[in-house]
């Protein structure tokens, strides 16, 4: 009834292959983006911005990378963290030693060392697949936070080892740093994450996301048909990579405020694989539903908690919160492989016919 | 009888000799083995132009092991094989399918995530070039590219009539149709060597007179060269012009499938024979 996919005729190639393909969709999606751009800024206070928005923003960039590597391409990471930290760091040292570099450009260089490092790690990927390579990522967790940490080139010889982030302009507004306003930083967040899920989007729908696919759902078939496993696996850990490094550079310089490498620890990585499976893996969509669903569900249960005045022990809610995020992930294993994202399109499929049953 | 057979002669594909060119793929003496097994012992044979082969015999007689070796998934240890004027020792896959080797599988081997057009869009990644730049705009060269694709991959939708699964996921589809897709995925690649794996295993016989018809006319329209595995006899013989039998790994009969069909060799392999 309100979602209406019949009486929508294609005339052409074009529109049939178009990224959103019912008109709904597509004017959902612009009100959504319209609204994150001009109305959210105006409205949210310090700590929606800042606290809320901001850090769900770049954790959803971050699922994006882990989605493109696992959702997509079918190879299990767990070296998240591990590629945030490479991109902060790197970003670090540009913006750092290059001064006059544009701040953009020092968070794009941050993930392009990470895709380096990515694909680097990528490599033990053609021969082994699943558990072990997951194992393999492990070590690049580990191997590059004692890297980062043992390193002192990496934080400028920093006495205290923790440098804080330098502060940037653009069009001479602070973007970067504790300085900057927390609407400047969000818009810079947004805009980096809106035109990184439409990158994200238009590579899944073309020949590459293709190959991905084909190489996670049947490999054999995939490089008889003539796709390279080697080339079509690296390039999923290099973007990835990419991703995850964009991220971790916002983190640092946006968020946090300082480079260091216990943001970027194990738990990070879990988190983000959680977000994926939440969301729903291979879905552009389940990566910023699932982030912005384990980034909320702590500080929803919080407030819960303190709303309804309930005489929990803050330790006891801390508890709570993991039995519950144990609980979903379980959950959605079992009852929903594919997500938050699945759900939604259960949704759509239900309204479509909203009120008759069939 | 025998006079109404020669009437219809020209309709009926198998029955009479049609001629064909030069061979496009020739094998000499391949010998496979896996440990002590010998799967393929010293098997030569040649494929020409333009024609439907099939090669059959009982199980185990080494028909998927010799498609593998053709396409290069199974390198066989002797013997050389001869493809647009190279003679290899063994067949590289890329090579094959850069150069128009194309396959189905005995057992489904589709993208099962993927919606029916992306199966056959997937099949046309040789064809499309364009890089990482232009991919990630998706507009202009990488749209008009995907555009030309899309329109050919239709073409192939329109032939096999799958129009109406065009955006189902392969793995909701009955098998009959996934059989057809993977066909179609082939397809899309624009074969010069089509190789089937027993394409009509499991089918009603609906579904083997589509199947058939879907090969003839990929033959005739396309003029793709064909060679596939089968076991139902009756859709060998009317559909072939050449019939290779394995028995054991070697090949013990070659030829027309009037020639196979009376060879004592092929039906003691068939039927067994008493070793007194």
């Amino acid at each position: 009834m309100f979602y209406r996919e019949a009486g929508i005729f294609k005339t052409s190639y074009a529109s049939d292959q178009a990224l959103f393909r019912i008109p709904l969709d597509r004017l959902f999606v612009i009100g959504v983006v319209a609204a994150a751009y001009l109305v959210v800024p105006f409205v949210g206070d310090q700590y929606w911005l800042g606290s809320i928005l901001l850090p769900s923003l770049i954790l959803s960039i971050a699922a994006l990378g882990l989605n493109i590597l696992t959702g997509y391409c079918g190879q299990v990471s767990l070296g998240t963290g591990a590629f945030m930290a490479a991109g902060a760091f790197m970003a670090y040292k540009f913006a750092s030693n290059i001064t006059w570099l544009p701040i953009p450009v020092v968070i794009v260089l941050g993930g392009l060392c990470a895709a380096a490092i990515g694909v680097a790690f990528g490599l033990p990927s053609l021969r082994i697949k699943g558990f072990y390579l997951a194992v393999t990522t492990l070590a690049a967790q580990f191997f590059l936070l004692w890297l980062f940490q043992k390193i002192p080139w990496f934080v400028n010889y920093s006495i205290a080892g923790v440098p804080t982030a330098p502060p940037r302009e653009i069009f001479g507004i602070l973007v970067t740093g504790a300085e900057a306003s927390p609407a400047a930083r969000y818009l810079f967040v947004l805009t980096f994450a809106v035109v990184l899920a439409l990158v994200a989007a238009n590579l899944v729908r073309g020949r590459i996301g293709r190959t991905w696919m084909a190489i996670r759902d049947m490999d054999i078939a995939a490089e008889l048909i003539g796709i390279k496993p080697l080339n079509t696996k690296l390039s999923a850990f290099a973007v990835s990579s990419f991703y995850c490094g964009v991220a971790g550079a916002l983190w640092s310089f946006c968020y946090i405020n300082t480079v260091e490498a216990s943001a970027f620890d194990i738990f990070r990585s879990f988190m983000v694989l959680f977000m994926v499976i939440v969301g729903g893996l291979g879905s552009i969509l389940g990566s910023f539903l699932g982030a912005f669903f384990i980034f909320l569900l702590p500080i929803g249960l919080n407030n819960a908690v303190t709303t309804f005045g309930l005489p929990i022990a803050t330790e006891t809610i801390t508890y709570i919160e993991f039995m519950v995020f144990g609980a979903l992930i379980v959950f959605f294993l079992i009852v929903e492989p594919h997500g938050l994202a699945r759900l939604w399109q259960i949704v759509k499929e239900k309204l479509r016919l909203w009120p008759f049953p069939y | 009888m025998a006079e109404a057979e020669t009437l219809n002669a020209p309709e009926v594909g198998g029955a009479v000799q049609r001629t064909f060119g030069e061979p496009v793929l020739t094998l000499e003496n391949i010998g496979l083995g896996f440990g002590g097994v010998k799967a393929i012992d010293g098997v030569s044979f040649e494929v020409r132009r333009g024609e439907i082969m099939a090669i059959i015999g009982p199980n185990g007689a080494g028909k998927s092991s010799m498609l593998n070796c053709i396409n290069g998934f199974y390198k066989p240890q002797v013997g050389t094989i001869t493809f647009k004027g190279r003679t290899m020792p063994a067949m590289d896959p890329h090579f094959a399918a850069s150069n128009g080797i194309a396959r189905t599988f005995q057992n489904i081997a589709l993208f099962r995530g993927m919606s029916t057009l992306d199966n056959l869009m997937t099949g046309r990644v040789l064809k499309m070039k364009r890089g990482f730049f232009w991919q990630a705009l998706h507009w202009g060269p990488a749209q008009k590219e995907e555009l030309e694709n899309r329109a050919y991959v239709e073409h192939v939708i329109d032939f096999l009539e799958i129009q109406a699964i065009r955006r189902t996921p392969v793995g909701r589809l009955p098998y009959g149709l996934q059989k057809r897709v993977e066909l179609g995925r082939a397809l899309a690649m624009e074969p010069e060597i089509l190789l089937l794996d027993e394409p009509m295993a499991g089918m009603n016989v609906e579904e083997k007179q589509d199947m058939s018809r879907f090969i003839l006319e990929v033959n005739e329209e396309f003029g793709t060269t064909i060679v596939l595995i089968e076991h139902d006899m009756g859709v060998v013989m009317d559909i072939s012009d050449h019939v290779v039998v394995l028995d054991y790994g070697r090949k013990i009969a070659d030829g027309t499938p009037d020639e196979v069909r009376a060879n004592q060799q092929v039906i003691d392999a068939y039927l067994g024979v008493s070793h007194d």
